[in-house]
């Protein structure tokens, strides 16, 4: 197996704030190789968002910890100065985030928002970068870009927002492409068009792609992997398939049955996943899902491991044995399954 | 559950409630509403004095619907296609530009505020953010007891009385009824919002996008309260949402809305099994498929570009631009919304796979 292109080391940050210390990301670990997508998906609070902003390094918050290690390349981003990172955001990493029309300075025109990051990373004339972000437009499907590349963010819509926040995201050739909830503020005819340029743009150029999302329907057709977080940990990671088709973590079934699928017949009912996240500032030592779980059993008053139970490095963190799993899943995605039975 | 929300007949014998209208009462399946030509134009007005109004944006652009009582209707679209407008044009929240609309045998296109009051009553709306249509300022038992006191639904005791039932009906607890809205989290505070549509035992809700701003697990649990009220209350619900899973889960109709018009009714199940306008067609096949075998092997339809301007629509079907079936009539002549068999609805001059003998005449 090659070197992994990105490699997060039990990842912990916290945040000190008046009622005490709320952990966001709690020994999060994963790897991210050449090419490849992992796709995190989490609701609010997971800590997906805080994990990718702490690998980047855009958490300036002063009462905030970090703690263990951030491998690209073999280089540590934790300990890197200043202008050290600066040179990888950018050209090394780079991120889209979920809310276009926030992301971009309202008072400048998008082509020089282009030109500045190119301008940043790279020896070039001011006609140069602006001939290059006239191309990246054109790249990311903005029709008449050279007429379009002296407007202001105003004068675009949602979607095409995100085509410029993406274009100024690849305009150095990054290897890995961070896009945190990238379709979230947008509609799904919208939302096709961004998830089909992301893919076109991965399949062109190599790139490595981490999608947070809280649409297991997003990645499903886009991940190569897929980590559940659940309360700043991840709670399950393994390939696409294995995630989707042989599910072992009960908060991902409960991912899976809460949506109201097209794609099946109508459930009278939904299977909502009972209660709410638990507080950050006060996990749980055991399970942080035991008390929405209806699987829980004296065990998980304990703390469940991240393990490789069912082989072939399908994580997950549960105290259930696999043969038990099998036999509880499909009736907890779907519990008409029972009443059908009945 | 032995409150006074239990059934209409228990409400009604209830003192605290006492005026609850019955007798006249539309049953279930008979018309509750129906609005014609229902059309709303916001003007954009320019110059500091004068104000000259200089174009209008076509919100809701001549849309006649039915809705019986019972039955949950769900309005689909993407933003800016006049969803959330149409909807408070039917709770005479705006006031209408044009075409009526008729409320159990009502007219109340045309009431004054004053003459409005009692249709409140029979029709509620629930809104997408509750974050921000709770007053911060105010404690939940104040935010759930306002409705009441202003329809004088008995003394201080009676209404705190059925404050505590709301809360239970909902899912909270009745200590709650001291606390702030932001003592809340997302799902719960959209069940304060939902207590406080049901506090006068209305008619009709009108719930715009109650779930896009919540978690998915929590969505689940929002959309079970709502179906549970709905067969314990005998509520007819509008349901908004963009979300085209939701609204199949929710709904008994549906009606598809593009730039202000509707063009598309039809019975939920009937729509996503075999859709007749383009435009739903494209937008059931941009829904993620949370199956990656599935995801992989169906044909995805991209529409090219962005939603048109509302404030200068496309001439003829307002789809037409984007529409990949589109020829010379789509943009010279507006399809007429006709009837393709079993009430499915739709406005297509090429409407897909329906048997020659339901497709449209021409129109003239």
């Amino acid at each position: 197996m090659t070197e992994p292109l990105l490699e997060v080391r039990d990842l912990k940050v916290s945040f000190r704030t008046e009622d005490g210390l709320v952990r966001a990301v709690d020994g999060v670990s994963f790897s991210l190789s050449q090419g490849e997508t992992l796709g995190i998906v989490g609701e609010s609070g997971s800590g997906k968002s805080v994990t990718v902003m702490s690998v980047m390094r855009l958490i300036s918050d002063p009462n905030a910890r970090f703690e263990g290690e951030v491998l690209y390349k073999g280089r540590d981003l934790m300990t890197l100065s200043k202008d050290q990172i600066r040179e990888i955001r950018g050209t090394g990493i780079a991120m889209i985030f979920q809310d276009p029309m926030t992301s971009l300075n309202p008072v400048y025109r998008v082509g020089w928002q282009i030109a500045e990051q190119i301008r940043a990373h790279e020896q070039v004339s001011k006609q140069a970068a602006h001939a290059r972000a006239i191309e990246l437009l054109a790249a990311v499907g903005i029709p008449r870009p050279a007429e379009r590349v002296d407007s202001y963010p105003h004068q675009f819509s949602g979607g095409m927002r995100q085509r410029v926040m993406i274009a100024m995201a690849v305009s150095c050739n990054p290897d890995i492409l961070i896009a945190d909830e990238p379709t979230t503020a947008l509609d799904v005819t919208i939302q096709a068009q961004i998830l089909n340029l992301i893919k076109k743009l991965r399949n062109d150029f190599g790139t490595a792609v981490v999608l947070i999302t809280h649409d297991m329907g997003v990645v499903a057709d886009l991940a190569d992997r897929i980590a559940v977080m659940y309360a700043g940990r991840i709670v399950e990671q393994g390939s696409r398939r294995g995630v989707f088709y042989d599910a072992q973590h009960p908060y991902t079934w409960g991912l899976l049955g809460s949506i109201a699928r097209l794609d099946r017949p109508k459930p009278r009912r939904l299977s909502a996943i009972p209660g709410m996240p638990p507080s950050l500032l006060r996990l749980p030592p055991g399970c942080a899902f035991g008390d929405r779980c209806t699987h829980r059993f004296d065990l998980c008053d304990e703390r469940p491991p991240l393990l490789d139970r069912v082989g072939g490095g399908h994580l997950d963190a549960c105290h259930l044995e696999p043969k038990q799993k099998k036999e509880v899943r499909e009736t907890t995605i779907h519990p008409e399954l029972i009443e059908e039975a009945e | 559950m032995t409150s006074s929300f239990a059934a209409p007949a228990a409400a009604s014998s209830s003192p605290a409630v006492a005026d609850v209208p019955d007798g006249d009462a539309v049953r279930d399946g008979e018309l509750l509403l129906r609005a014609e030509h229902v059309t709303k134009y916001f003007p954009v007005r320019k110059g500091v004095l004068l104000q000259r109004e200089v174009a209008r944006v076509h919100a809701v652009d001549d849309v006649s619907i039915d809705l019986r009582a019972g039955e949950t209707l769900g309005l689909v679209g993407e933003s800016g296609c006049g969803k959330s407008t149409l909807a408070r044009c039917l709770a005479r929240l705006y006031p209408l530009t044009g075409g009526s609309v008729v409320f159990e045998g009502r007219d109340i296109s045309r009431l004054s505020r004053r003459k409005l009051r009692p249709v409140r009553r029979e029709l509620q709306m629930i809104f997408q953010d509750p974050y921000a249509s709770l007053n911060p300022r105010k404690r939940v038992g104040a935010i759930l007891s306002d409705p009441l006191r202003i329809h004088k639904r008995g003394n201080r005791d009676q209404i705190k009385r059925q404050v505590g039932e709301l809360l239970e009906l909902v899912g909270l607890s009745p200590e709650h009824i001291n606390r702030y809205p932001h003592e809340f989290c997302g799902g719960q505070r959209q069940r304060i919002g939902v207590a406080r549509a049901l506090a006068l035992h209305p008619r009709l809700v009108i719930a715009d996008e109650p779930v896009s701003a919540l978690d998915v697990s929590i969505r689940a649990q929002v959309i079970n309260l709502l179906d549970d009220l709905q067969d314990e209350l005998h509520l007819t619900y509008i349901f908004i949402a963009h979300d085209l899973g939701v609204v199949r889960h929710v709904s008994d109709r549906i009606a598809v809305m593009y730039l202000g018009k509707i063009v598309e009714v039809s019975p939920a199940e009937e729509l996503y099994k075999r859709p007749v306008h383009p435009y739903t067609e494209a937008l059931l096949s941009a829904v993620p498929i949370p199956d990656p075998d599935l995801s992989a092997r169906r044909e995805q339809i991209v529409l090219e570009g962005d939603v048109p301007s509302p404030i200068d629509p496309p001439s003829g079907c307002r789809f037409h631009p984007r529409c990949r079936y589109t020829t010379e009539i789509c943009a010279q002549q507006e399809p007429p919304l006709v009837d393709h068999g079993t009430g499915h609805l739709a406005a297509c001059h090429h409407p897909l796979e329906v048997p020659a003998s339901t497709a449209p005449r021409d129109p003239d």
